[in-house]
């Protein structure tokens, strides 16, 4: 009370309040990117979960269903782990939806939205570092492929183009996971509804050839982006051995999985950044 | 001088919610504006258009001249927001937190280093600049969520209910740190639900509620007609109460007389000259007194004496009273 007259009686210096320029795209993209990264390096509960569940999970079908699903003539450590590196993209993208609806409640998003950088940049910073941080959990799959005995057939040039392809579904995938952390509300609720991405993963051809799936359920697995991408890969990967086994060329599987993925980057991206501009 | 904040009948509708209902408001330079009400008064929405983070449905509203519907991105490179959560990175460091925001401000990497250092010197967290986030206090969270808004030297500081869920002594301790803000110029406007709140940091204070302004003057001015303080008394037995509320209408102002709690209370300005009146007054009347208090209005005895109702219910029912 006594203070009030204190702080009315202070003249505003001139000087004080500045208008500030904002940084631009990038380096705003950037510096949003950092936050992400930094946060997933300093939890290592996150490193240590994702994993170690990615590794049980390769174990049970390596060991354990494996010896029950026929590949068609390919060993089936051979058949599995590129759809298992595919699909890899499943266990960061929940992390991300879930950290995606924690911003957002949290009040990090409502910060970021009030300075004075493009709004593009908040998302483009989130997708560029779950992108990364995908790349990372990419090396531990592949290390886990090659530790339970798979072995690549094709070329090193087709091995780097399969990571790379891993790499871009990874990135378009992101956009899905970021936008149902845009609409989920809240961190459970993020995570609750990635766990209906993991029906896309498993009517697919990553873990069991389609053509074991009953009729009906074919032309689903067929007709969805996660099997051209896994087709992609398995194709690239395991050489002219793997190819023989694909029902079109991998070329064929190259070109349709880059459809998919630029649609998913295109609609997603506009859906997350509707979402995220009127929110 | 242009008005630092300007708003001319805003409305904002969230579904069946009148959030905002025709709100207008003009903070002058180099004071502090408290915007004081209950929950779902609107205080949170009007802090949330002025950042650019909604878009109001009709009305007028400029920022430091700059007309906030029209250019938002112009409105953002002058004000600083610290909104109702502490919107910090729990695993970077508070050094981290500031570098960051100093960034995206378009601060150069050195201006960011210098302003995130002279922002933790300011608010006293330089010894524990170099710590992650995570391992800070409730209130130091606070304080660093304060000094992410500082980085950038806003002209307009927004500070949503700030010391919301602290304790005491951080509250204190934020306060602190804001008067030194604002004694280096900085204007603020921030909400609260705390009259004593308002009435420590505001040169004006804004009282609304259902997305309206429904009084605003000075902490003095509000006061004189709300009453410095308050008597209480609570009776022993509820036939006492019309008696002690006779006694205590001797002070120049109607009692309030709550049945329930069997308790009268009475605003007055010279508080304890009155409440020595009323005690003797009281001793002649002979009625039973469990208990007679002298303390502040509350925010709900505030916004009786203005709206007739308490706090939340204005406008809800179409009562006959009204002050």
């Amino acid at each position: 009370m006594a203070d009030a007259s204190v702080i009315t009686g202070s003249p505003l210096s001139p000087a004080r309040g500045r208008v500030n320029s904002g940084a631009r795209f990038w380096p705003s993209t950037v510096a949003v990117a950092q936050r992400t990264v930094r946060k997933f390096v300093r939890t290592p509960q996150l490193i240590g979960l994702a994993t170690v569940q990615s590794a049980i999970f390769l174990v049970i079908f390596r060991y354990i269903f494996g010896g029950a699903i026929n590949a068609g003539g390919l060993p089936y450590v051979d058949f599995l782990v590129p759809g298992f590196v595919v699909t890899g993209f499943l266990w960061a993208g929940m992390g991300a939806a879930a950290g995606v609806a924690e911003d957002l409640e949290q009040g990090l998003f409502d910060r970021l939205r009030s300075l004075p950088i493009p709004r593009a940049a908040v998302l483009a910073g989130r997708g560029l570092a779950d992108t990364a941080l995908v790349t990372w959990s990419l090396a531990v799959g592949v290390a886990l492929g090659f530790a339970v005995g798979f072995r690549m057939h094709g070329s090193v040039a087709a091995g780097l183009a399969a990571l790379g392809l891993c790499v871009l579904f990874s990135f378009a995938f992101e956009w899905v996971f970021i936008t149902i952390g845009l609409f989920a509300g809240n961190a459970q609720a993020a995570q609750g509804m990635s766990v209906l991405m993991t029906v896309l993963v498993f009517v697919s051809s990553a873990y069991v050839p389609v053509s074991s799936m009953p009729g009906w359920l074919r032309p689903v697995a067929e007709q969805q982006p996660v099997t051209p991408m896994v087709n992609a890969v398995r194709g690239l990967a395991g050489g002219p051995r793997a190819g023989a086994l694909l029902p079109h060329t991998t070329a064929y599987y190259v070109g349709l999985s880059l459809i998919w993925a630029a649609a998913i980057v295109v609609v997603f991206g506009v859906v997350a950044a509707v979402r995220f501009s009127r929110h | 001088m242009t008005p630092i904040l300007e708003a001319r009948g805003l409305t904002k509708r969230f579904g069946r919610t009148q959030a905002l209902a025709g709100l207008d408001l003009v903070a002058k330079h180099g004071r502090v504006v408290a915007l004081l009400g209950p929950n779902g008064a609107g205080k949170t929405t009007f802090v949330r258009a002025v950042a650019t983070l909604l878009r109001p449905d009709a009305g007028s509203l400029q920022v430091a001249g700059i007309d906030a519907l029209r250019h938002p991105a112009r409105v953002r490179q002058v004000i600083g927001l610290a909104g109702q959560f502490a919107a910090v990175e729990p695993a970077m460091t508070g050094r981290e937190n500031l570098e960051m925001i100093g960034r995206l401000f378009g601060l150069k990497p050195r201006q960011a280093r210098a302003a995130a250092g002279a922002v933790l010197e300011q608010l006293q967290l330089t010894p524990d600049a170099g710590r992650l986030v995570r391992t800070y206090s409730g209130g130091m969270r606070r304080r660093l969520d304060l000094g992410a808004s500082l980085v950038g030297a806003p002209r307009l500081l927004l500070l949503d209910e700030p010391t919301t869920g602290l304790d005491p002594g951080s509250r204190v301790q934020l306060w602190d740190a804001l008067r030194q803000l604002v004694s280096a110029g900085t204007d603020v406007l921030l909400t609260t639900q705390y009259l004593d709140e308002a009435d420590q940091l505001a040169a004006d204070i804004v009282i609304i509620d259902h997305g309206t302004v429904i009084a605003a003057g000075t902490p003095a001015e509000l006061k004189s007609l709300a009453g410095d303080d308050v008597i209480e008394v609570h009776v022993r037995d509820a036939e006492a109460l019309p008696d002690v509320a006779a006694v205590l209408s001797g002070t120049g102002r109607d009692p309030r007389v709550d049945r329930a709690t069997r308790r009268v209370s009475v605003p007055v300005d010279d508080g304890t000259r009155r409440l020595m009146e009323a005690m003797r007054a009281l001793d002649h009347v002979g009625a039973g007194i469990e208990d007679i208090s002298l303390r502040r209005p509350t925010l709900d005895e505030v916004f009786l004496t203005f709206t007739g109702k308490p706090a939340g219910t204005v406008g809800q029912s179409s009562g006959p009273e009204a002050a």
